[in-house]
């Protein structure tokens, strides 16, 4: 090949985006649901004020009372961090058990036919139990404090990651595969240079997924194991029962921002693990 | 042609009930530049497979003078987590070749292919001929003495293709491996190889060889010439007739 080849080299085949560009797609993606959340906010206080009289207002307190009530006063603000903490503590105790044991199981399974015959029946079933029904038997063995909560997030955070980690691991491309069976690659060789880069997209979504449901498995167990430090469930429960509805919505505020973190934070760790490489996370992993 | 680098004996392969090829018998020389056409399904990427030793031979025999072999595919295979520089070294790292040699050698071959400015830019980033570039390269690091190219450049638009039909030339001429080159052009065929094999499908076996007498390296305004028309209309006549 020779030097003109350079020369010739079409330079439009790189897509680069511009910082400009890049922060005008970024406003583009954000003005939406913006605009999503400020009606949701109106349609709200039109609820509050409209449609709910005085004396059934504590139904749908309105959105500023809420803040005030659940944000600032000391004592609610101090419980509902702790509640965060607890949660959060909780779901990322069961999500990486959950990721460990998860990869590994679809390490094994990604070896040999016959472990993943064995093992794909059982992921499916964990999927499959209703957690409810698994309850009182966690209960039974692990107690009723925050090891049974954290065995609530592992067993609900499994499936997507066993999964997807499972469909990476086996969607390595076939030419390279013979590639390294050309060149004598051992097993070992051709798990770590091959199936688990390839594996890495996969296994971000599933990580996301999972996260987001840990986060669920940790306010729900709190509801069936309540020893122990209360976390965010605990504290909704509490605030339902002795009808303080500003404390209870702030909580449920926390709660889903505890999920949109979790959510966002592991797209983040995706997209600046794999974004460079993998076309679905440099275009953000937001489909 | 001094000396055979593969030979195949009366090659038959079969996947439970379908004989994908049968009475398959060829030789590659040393240097030499053998293309295989035939119609979709006839076997031809089994006969690299074949010769690889990915796939065995059911019966029939397949003697190999060389365990180096350079094989590219009709995609790309890159990785795409690796950039270029990294995708060409793969192979260097698979041999345990030492780091200094490798990455030397990369240097060498990312200038060969026009790639060098380009080495740090993941595959996402190339164009379909870059990327078939980098693979090219890829399969270059080692040095092979047999190169088999399952249709490497299918996918390409023409312009692409004819350029790189002209640069794996200026390789071969420079390097002079062996090759076994599967191909649907038939203009590819005869403008690039020594020898074109026409195979027939189901099964597939060698229905036809044609020699080419061109001189290397070959000008691409050959293929306006009479000669040249002569003998990619034979090789079209006679897959034609294999089809």
């Amino acid at each position: 090949m020779t030097d003109s080849v350079e020369t010739t080299m079409p330079q439009n085949d790189i897509e680069v985006l511009s910082g400009v560009e890049r922060v005008k797609r970024k406003i583009r993606d954000a003005v939406p649901p913006i605009l999503l959340f400020l009606l949701f906010i109106g349609l709200w206080y039109l609820v509050t004020f409209g449609v709910l009289s005085e004396d059934r207002r504590w139904l749908l307190p309105p959105p500023h009372q809420v803040v005030v009530e659940g944000f600032f006063v000391p004592e609610t603000l101090a419980e509902i961090l702790n509640g965060l903490w607890q949660s959060t503590k909780v779901a990322f105790v069961g999500l990486t058990l959950a990721f460990l044991f998860g990869f590994s199981m679809a390490l094994a399974m990604s070896q040999a036919k016959w472990i993943e015959r064995s093992l794909y029946p059982w992921a499916v079933a964990s999927q499959t139990v209703p957690i409810l029904a698994l309850v009182p038997m966690i209960g039974f063995w692990f107690g009723f404090g925050v090891t049974a909560r954290i065995i609530v997030c592992f067993i609900i955070a499994l499936f997507p990651i066993v999964i997807n980690s499972l469909t990476g691991l086996l969607s390595a491309d076939r030419g390279l595969h013979s590639l390294f069976t050309l060149h004598s690659a051992s097993r070992r060789t051709r798990a770590v240079r091959l199936q688990i880069p390839s594996a890495l997209p996969h296994i971000f979504t599933g990580l996301r997924t999972a996260a987001g449901l840990s986060v669920i498995g940790a306010i729900v167990g709190d509801f069936f194991f309540g020893r122990g430090e209360p976390g965010l469930g605990l504290l909704l429960d509490k605030y339902a029962s002795r009808l303080q509805s500003e404390e209870l919505f702030s909580t449920v505020f926390v709660a889903c921002l505890l999920g949109i973190v979790v959510f966002w934070g592991f797209g983040l760790v995706g997209r600046r693990t794999v974004g460079n490489w993998d076309p679905y996370w440099a275009d953000d992993g937001q489909t | 042609m001094d000396e055979t680098i593969i030979s195949f004996e009366d090659v038959s392969v079969r996947f439970g009930t379908i004989t994908a090829v049968n009475s398959f018998s060829a030789t590659v020389e040393i240097k030499e530049f053998v293309s295989l056409v035939g119609p979709s399904g006839c076997g031809k990427s089994t006969v690299l497979r074949l010769a690889s030793g990915l796939t065995e031979p059911t019966t029939g025999s397949i003697s190999r003078a060389t365990d180096n072999i350079g094989y590219v595919f009709q995609d790309a295979t890159l990785m795409p987590w690796r950039t270029v520089r990294g995708n060409i070294e793969l192979l260097g790292e698979l041999e345990k070749m030492d780091r200094t040699e490798r990455q030397a050698r990369a240097d060498e071959v990312l200038a060969l292919v026009g790639l060098t400015d380009f080495q740090d830019h993941y595959p996402l980033a190339l164009s379909g001929g870059m990327k078939m570039r980098a693979s090219l390269a890829r399969a270059l690091l080692l040095e092979p003495d047999l190169f088999l190219f399952d249709e490497p450049f299918g996918s390409l638009d023409q312009i692409s293709r004819a350029k790189l039909n002209e640069e794996l030339m200026a390789l071969y001429v420079t390097k002079q491996f062996a090759s076994i080159f599967v191909t649907h052009s038939v203009d590819e065929a005869v403008f690039l190889t020594t020898r074109v094999l026409v195979m027939c499908s189901r099964p597939g076996k060698i229905v036809a060889e044609f020699h080419v007498p061109f001189d290397y390296p070959r000008d691409p305004t050959i293929k306006y010439g009479s000669e040249f028309t002569k003998i990619a209309g034979s090789v079209a006549e006679a897959l034609k007739d294999a089809s």
